[in-house]
């Protein structure tokens, strides 16, 4: 149970308050609650995760829920095309906050090796990213490994702001992990 | 882990003794409230009732890949349904045409991913029977082997999907652990765990490992117990007896005019697979059967499915032990690459080497339409060749395509909880349905 | 098993020639398929005198093809029917020359259904228009895209944004 004290949030330096965050974000990151939004192979792959011997419920994901109102990280595995765009913007939209959004796969990340008129180039393009997962498909090792970054990314959460997007906050802390 | 014939007459139910609550029989939406009809004679006809409209899919559980029902209700039963596709268009077809044929193998992989290895040979057959060559004995029986592993592992998850979408989530985790180990046995050979792209155009990539033997014989034999556990829990449990016998019933005649083949096909009766009517690779020389069901419903389809998984056990052990030796290559320099220490040692290796990579496999200009029996149905590739080295026209014949296509008929007339149970039986993969 | 499948090919022309010779216009014995060349006013008749009399209960796929790069054609568009009698194990191919400015071909749903969404894919990537045929719409790329994908003059990268999923009010009707 890491306890940082997060000195960038200078209004909250207090003893109690710290002590509350890490158990807030200890609480939040072992107990994830993944959508998988499978789409082609690296659905499979996933599949693979959640079953033993790469078993994701070790890391406290094991509950997958597929109502997004219900889910905080958006797995995005599988390639997105132009069709499903305003779909994944959707379901994004209707997860509540705090929501991470790990982009699993070539083909997520980027457009794979499907450079052409179908599909879409990235989810960065229409979604925000925390985690990208090379490979096509990624390894379970490295899906497992994903998990655990945006565990660590979890950590560093200051107390809870309502409204507002923290992820610029994130991103500006030097990478220490 | 004997050669021991399987019993089928656990398996096929006697022809006409599966009669749900309703059949479809014409697929008229036409609908016959009288058997739901309360206590007091009232039935939903006497209730004054609007259509409500949902829309299943395209964010599915990640089983079947995305697609999107939308139907019409009326209480509980589907009046009208539409069915659109495409969210996973990847525009394959377009996109090989620029590139190379050793090059579109990896495209190929990611049409049916469950089964990559199909895909690959499927490909490759096309090409090779278009130059005119055929690959060696050895080839050959590897890719039997090979084919009827995919088989077997593509089939572990239709039917563990399938059994989950009905509720049995037990089946899943029994499937899926036997498939990890074949897919360790396929991870050693070939270096990738779903996309394999083992295959070239002229052959394979590499020889088999000395003890692949062994491994596959290992990681068979958990296999059938897999199989005595599923339908041990499945065969007698009335929920999915009442779920899956009757449902999504069609006969023969109609299942061939909307284009079906492959198990689903053969679930409605009618004995129709590629590797006996035409086969290839020495397929008549392996002795197995083809599993027929009665009824053409969902149960049928699922335990088609198991009873092909069987005989491609057989298949396997007859193959195994069996490999001939020999070259796994074409002897041809204008299709196989050289071997490494002739790239690197000689001026003629170095060259064929750099124009092969460089132009390509080159085919005489033509057309041709080649297909093999997928886990699926009838795969098939029809290939226009413009004597270069990139096709100039791929167009895939999907087995999942033309049994989307009848969606729309099956669940006319059929309850929601039906909709999940027929398009699992199916086994509809998106990656291939929509390229 | 190659020489009986070379004797089905020669009985099969025999047949067709003999009863619609006209018709024909071309027949293509390449790498052991049999292919008959058919005008684009003829193929209905032929596609049903295959399926009703010859037995062709198999529509095992209808492939479009832009012909322009090719070295030699008769017109740009050619639409490639793969027909299959499951009962004599029997495969033929039936090709139909489609010119660019008139793109209509009559429909083959009411022979096969498997023809219903072969068509509608055929008519969105190369822009065959099936006379006939229930619901002609946009089948796997998305219903605010313009152009169609698979024609040669159509670039490989340009994307089109897609805004809202559409409502599928014509197909639950069709």
């Amino acid at each position: 149970m890491g306890m940082k004290t997060d000195t960038y949030t200078k209004n909250e330096t207090g003893l109690i308050t710290t002590r509350v965050d890490a158990m807030i974000n200890w609480a939040r990151k072992n107990s994830l609650w993944p959508l998988p939004f499978g789409t082609a192979c690296c659905a499979i792959e996933f599949m693979s995760v959640v079953s033993s011997p790469f078993d994701i419920s070790r890391f406290g994901a094991e509950l997958v829920r597929f109502s997004p109102r219900q889910a905080d990280l958006l797995l995005v595995a599988g390639t997105i095309n132009y069709k499903l765009a305003p779909v994944l913007k959707r379901i994004y939209d209707q997860m509540p906050e705090p929501k991470y959004v790990i982009s699993m796969g070539a083909c997520a990340s980027s457009g794979g090796f499907y450079d052409n008129y179908a599909t879409v180039q990235g989810i960065e393009q229409i979604v925000p990213v925390d985690v990208f997962i090379p490979g096509c498909p990624p390894r379970p090792e490295a899906i497992l490994d994903a998990l655990l970054k945006i565990q660590k990314r979890i950590d560093r959460e200051p107390s809870p702001k309502r409204g507002v997007d923290r992820r610029h906050e994130l991103a500006e802390k030097p990478a220490d992990e | 882990m004997t050669d021991k014939k399987p019993n089928l007459d656990d398996f096929v139910p006697k022809a006409g003794e599966a009669k749900g609550p309703y059949s479809a029989g014409d697929f008229s939406a036409d609908l016959d409230y009288s058997g739901d009809a309360a206590a007091d004679g009232t039935t939903l006809d006497d209730i004054d009732t609007q259509p409500m409209y949902i829309n299943i899919g395209p964010t599915h559980p990640a089983t079947h890949g995305t697609f999107r029902v939308y139907c019409k209700l009326d209480g509980e039963r589907i009046k009208k349904a539409a069915v659109d596709i495409g969210y996973l268009h990847r525009g394959f077809e377009k996109i090989v045409e620029h590139r190379k044929y050793n090059q579109v193998i990896p495209y190929t992989d990611r049409l049916n991913y469950c089964s990559g290895l199909v895909n690959n040979i499927g490909f490759c057959k096309a090409v090779e029977r278009m130059l005119g060559i055929e690959v060696p004995e050895r080839t050959q029986v590897i890719r039997v082997i090979l084919m009827e592993i995919q088989r077997i592992m593509d089939h572990m998850i239709c039917v563990g999907a399938n059994i989950v979408d009905i509720g049995a989530l037990t089946n899943f985790w029994y499937f899926f652990n036997a498939r990890e180990k074949l897919n360790d046995v396929l991870e050693a050979l070939t270096g990738a765990r779903l996309t394999y792209s083992y295959t070239r155009v002229g052959g394979l990539a590499w020889d088999l490992p000395e003890d692949f033997r062994e491994r596959v014989k290992a990681a068979l034999e958990g296999i059938p117990k897999a199989i005595r556990d599923v339908t041990g829990l499945i065969k007698k449990n009335r929920i999915f007896l009442d779920r899956s016998r009757g449902v999504g019933v069609i006969d023969a005649e109609k299942a061939l005019s909307f284009g079906w083949t492959g198990p689903c096909l053969r679930a409605t009766g009618y004995p129709m697979d590629l590797r006996k009517v035409r086969p290839y690779y020495h397929y008549d020389q392996f002795s197995f059967d083809v599993p027929i069901g009665a009824n053409g419903d969902v149960y049928d389809r699922v335990f088609v499915r198991i009873a092909e998984m069987e005989e491609s056990l057989r298949i396997i052990y007859q193959a195994i032990d069996n490999v001939p030796g020999g070259p796994i290559n074409v002897d041809n320099k204008d299709i196989v690459l050289p071997a490494k220490d002739e790239v690197h040692n000689t001026m003629e290796g170095l060259i064929n080497h750099f124009k092969l990579v460089i132009e390509g496999v080159k085919p005489p200009p033509g057309r041709i339409y080649d297909s093999i029996e997928a886990p699926n149905g009838e795969l098939g590739f029809y290939i226009i060749s413009d004597g270069t080295g990139q096709p100039y026209r791929i167009k895939v014949r999907p087995p999942c395509f033309y049994l989307m296509n009848t969606l729309k008929y099956l669940i006319e007339g059929a309850m929601v909880a039906d909709i999940v149970a027929i398009l699992a039986g199916l086994n509809i993969i998106a990656g291939e349905l929509d390229r | 098993m190659a020489n009986s499948e070379q004797q089905k090919h020669d009985s099969l022309v025999e047949r067709v020639s003999a009863r619609l010779g006209a018709r024909v216009l071309e027949t293509d014995r390449s790498y052991g398929d049999l292919v008959f060349v058919v005008e684009k006013a003829a193929v209905h008749e032929v596609l049903s005198y295959l399926k009703n009399d010859e037995k062709f209960d198999l529509l095992l796929d209808i492939a479009g093809v832009d012909c322009v790069k090719l070295p030699e054609y008769r017109e740009r568009f050619e639409l490639e029917y793969i027909l299959y009698a499951t009962g004599k194990d029997h495969r033929v191919r039936v090709r139909v020359p489609v010119p660019e400015f008139a793109l209509d071909v009559p429909t083959a749903t009411d022979l096969w259904r498997a023809a219903n969404w072969a068509e509608r894919e055929a008519h969105e990537m190369f822009g065959f228009v099936f006379t006939g045929h229930p619901c002609l719409k946009r089948l796997i790329t998305h219903q605010q895209f313009e152009g169609h994908p698979l024609r040669k003059d159509y670039p490989v990268m340009q994307g089109q944004w897609c805004a809202t999923t559409s409502s599928l009010e014509e197909e639950l009707e069709e």
